[in-house]
């Protein structure tokens, strides 16, 4: 290495003289203030859009899968079966044992923005900043967030023979068309649940949870496409199809008088469950594991869950794998290993969820028939348009931005 | 903020005029010493605070909503006021209220322990201490469980007939007890400090001159304790001001959102809402700083500043 000749970086040529000189205080302050204030600016240069960096789109890392064998979930809480005596996850150390791919798991998410706030500007940098996480989980319309940004690989499924069993119904979703980004991980409905032996009577519409005597004892989600997508069901609109954004506004209003009118005494994510436990609220909108979780802890009976006569919602969370992973084939692996459906069966039997896998439903009868036969877990195509279950809509890159927007406001934000 | 200004202001040397080394050894080792804390203001403060800036006036990517451009868009700090300003009236009273009623009760305990606790004077102090070693949060959702519809204070008040609507959370009075709450021990501390080292030569010479204990207090112990009163409200105020635990733990929807909840959901919730998220912070800032400077000019005193 020469050493007389200069570095070229402005920057590092300014701090190599600097400390050749003598150290004068004042000189070192101002090189250190300047060096600083332009890493500044330089790293407050906010991301392009996707459109605009070319056609061509990020470059994908190369795939280490077949030298490191290893593969990172982060998904959300209580959703993969859990063995509270040996402290580990029974389907995910088969996999391993399976394929000697090491698999390790978190729940990393515990609200689609936060999480994806939290890893969004490391995916945008330039270049992408490994996020250390090959497959995470989000729901529909953050998918689409992210599948729309450009933050996510392409799945190869000719690798994924078994994820063929997905559903028919959540085959072609609206954000992915033919699967080509996410797979289905689990879905559930939103619904009414309520005490029933606390309100005295049988709740089956909207309209029932506003009733005087339940003024200050609902909560709601503060999932937008829950809450709102249950009220435009009440309304008379097709949530899955072409509304307009008056539709959107005549439900926003109709939100914001409940809260105005304190029949909504609450509108929050996951901590609903606290208010239903303290007896704060004794109905409300809420999904439809929430309550069986619910029902098991607090060992009440009187916790039930129903689909308003007017139509209920249906969700999804989906794998992706971001682009920064290295694991590509690891993680496709695993997700093909969760489509079987004897895994998938194990899955549904502990979260108590919409299982996504066809033929998970006779393997689960194999074990507990009983349980292989609730709809909320395997719902029919009949039951599902019996109830009126509909997806929420994909919305464009404007719609999502107006009507956040909109909603914040009417959340009090 | 004069040394900062020293740093930005200073001419980048050139080799010519060599600028003049300080003859005392003192005064180099003082800005030695000084240098470390220096750096981490730039790195953790400035940096950050430019950063915060330049966030604040860019304007949304057109036809990509979550995607910005660089620019000088005023017009964010605007919409920020004109949509958020019920959240600033809230933040500023709620943080009023909070600041009056901590100081209402730690007046009292701060002169409890600085003059009639004796030998219970240890034991005070860690109860005044000991809500510190649990986090914030928890201490916070534990308010939601006292208050709550079939916990003890609600059901007495609801017994009596005395509460209007029927619960406690989700309104400003759970707001405000939280906040109260929280930011006490930053209220007693200061004011005990200031009372445990007044001689207590100087209120007997009170009483030696035929004034009352009331005549005493207020024109001896009180304004004695002064410096620990202003530490203390500011201390409580500025924290309080800016929080936005309690009102999304303890408040409503609607009617307590304080700024920080503004903040929160333009920055996590609202897609492109990041530069109206910076404008927010930036206002609350300045709204602070210039309340807590006229707060300082009008009661400040020389031993504070």
């Amino acid at each position: 290495m020469r050493r007389s000749e200069p570095p070229r970086d402005p920057q590092a040529r300014a701090l190599a003289s600097l400390a050749a000189s003598s150290l004068s205080r004042r000189r070192l302050l101002s090189g250190a203030g300047l060096g600083l204030a332009g890493a500044g600016l330089a790293a407050c240069a906010p991301p392009l859009p996707p459109a605009a960096t070319g056609p061509t789109g990020p470059k994908l890392p190369v795939d280490k899968s077949a030298t490191d064998k290893t593969v990172a979930f982060a998904n959300w809480t209580a959703y993969l079966d859990y063995d509270e005596e040996a402290k580990n996850y029974p389907t995910l150390e088969a996999f391993i044992k399976e394929t000697g791919i090491q698999a390790s798991y978190t729940e990393d998410i515990e609200d689609n923005d936060a999480y994806v706030s939290k890893i969004k500007p490391q995916l945008q940098a330039t270049p992408p900043q490994d996020i250390n996480r090959d497959i995470f989980a989000l729901t529909d319309w953050m998918a689409n967030r992210v599948i729309r940004d450009g933050l996510v690989q392409p799945l190869d499924l000719i690798r994924m023979p078994h994820a063929a069993n997905l559903l028919d119904s959540l085959k072609d979703v609206s954000f992915d068309p033919g699967r080509k980004y996410s797979l289905t991980w689990q879905s559930g409905f939103a619904g009414i649940g309520y005490d029933k032996s606390k309100v005295g009577r049988e709740l089956k519409s909207l309209s029932d949870l506003w009733a005087d005597d339940l003024k200050g004892k609902v909560v709601a989600l503060s999932e937008m496409r829950d809450t709102l997508g249950l009220i435009m069901q009440s309304q008379g609109v097709d949530i899955s199809g072409s509304f307009t954004k008056d539709q959107v506004s005549k439900a926003m209003d109709e939100v914001s008088k409940r809260i105005a009118d304190q029949n909504i005494r609450r509108i929050k994510g996951n901590s609903y469950m606290e208010d239903l436990k303290s007896g704060n609220a004794i109905a409300g909108i809420v999904w439809s594991g929430d309550l069986f979780i619910l029902r098991a802890e607090t060992e009440n009976e009187n916790w039930e869950f129903v689909i308003p006569d007017s139509g209920g919602t249906l969700w999804s969370d989906n794998m992706m794998i971001p682009i920064t992973s290295t694991h590509r084939r690891n993680a496709m692996a695993l997700m093909d290993y969760y489509y079987r459906p004897d895994v998938a069966a194990q899955v549904a039997a502990y979260v108590n969820y919409v299982c996504p896998v066809v033929g998970a439903q006779a393997e689960l009868a194999k074990t507990d028939p009983e349980l292989a036969e609730s709809p909320f877990i395997f719902p029919t195509s009949e039951w599902i348009a019996e109830h009126k279950i509909q997806g929420f809509r994909a919305l464009d890159a404007q719609e999502d931005a107006d009507y956040s927007a909109m909603w914040a406001k009417v959340v009090g934000n | 903020m004069s040394a900062l200004a020293h740093i930005g202001g200073s001419p980048s040397g050139t080799s010519t005029t060599a600028a003049p080394e300080p003859t005392k050894r003192g005064g180099m080792a003082a800005y030695l010493l000084l240098l470390p804390g220096l750096i981490w203001l730039l790195v953790f403060f400035v940096a950050p605070l430019v950063q915060l800036a330049t966030v604040s006036l860019q304007s949304q990517f057109p036809g990509y909503p979550g995607y910005y451009y660089r620019n000088v868009d005023f017009g964010n700090y605007g919409r920020a006021i004109v949509e958020y300003w019920p959240h600033f009236v809230r933040s500023l009273l709620f943080a009023g209220l909070a600041t009056f009623f901590a100081f209402v009760l730690a007046y009292p305990l701060a002169y409890a322990m600085a003059f009639k606790a004796g030998k219970w004077r240890g034991v005070m102090m860690i109860c005044v201490i000991a809500p510190f070693f649990t986090s914030f949060i928890l201490r916070t959702i534990a308010w939601r469980q006292i208050l709550s519809d079939e916990g003890p204070v609600v059901s007495v008040l609801n017994f009596l007939h005395v509460l209007p609507g029927g619960h406690i959370t989700e309104t400003w009075v759970a707001v405000v007890a939280g906040l109260t709450y929280n930011f006490l021990p930053f209220m007693v501390l200061p004011i005990y400090a200031s009372l445990e080292r007044a001689d207590p030569k100087i209120i007997e010479a009170g009483g030696d001159l035929y004034a009352n204990g009331f005549t005493t207090f207020r024109t001896v112990t009180l304004p004695m304790s002064m410096p620990g009163v202003l530490a203390g409200t500011l201390l409580t105020f500025i924290p309080a001001a800016g929080d936005y635990v309690n009102a999304e733990l303890l408040g409503s929807d609607i009617s307590t959102k304080m700024v920080g909840n503004g903040i929160e959901s333009q920055f996590f919730k609202v897609l492109g809402g990041y530069p109206i998220a910076a404008a927010l912070s930036f206002t609350l800032m300045a709204v602070i700083l210039a309340l807590v400077f006229l707060y300082v000019r009008r009661y400040g005193t020389e031993e504070l500043l």
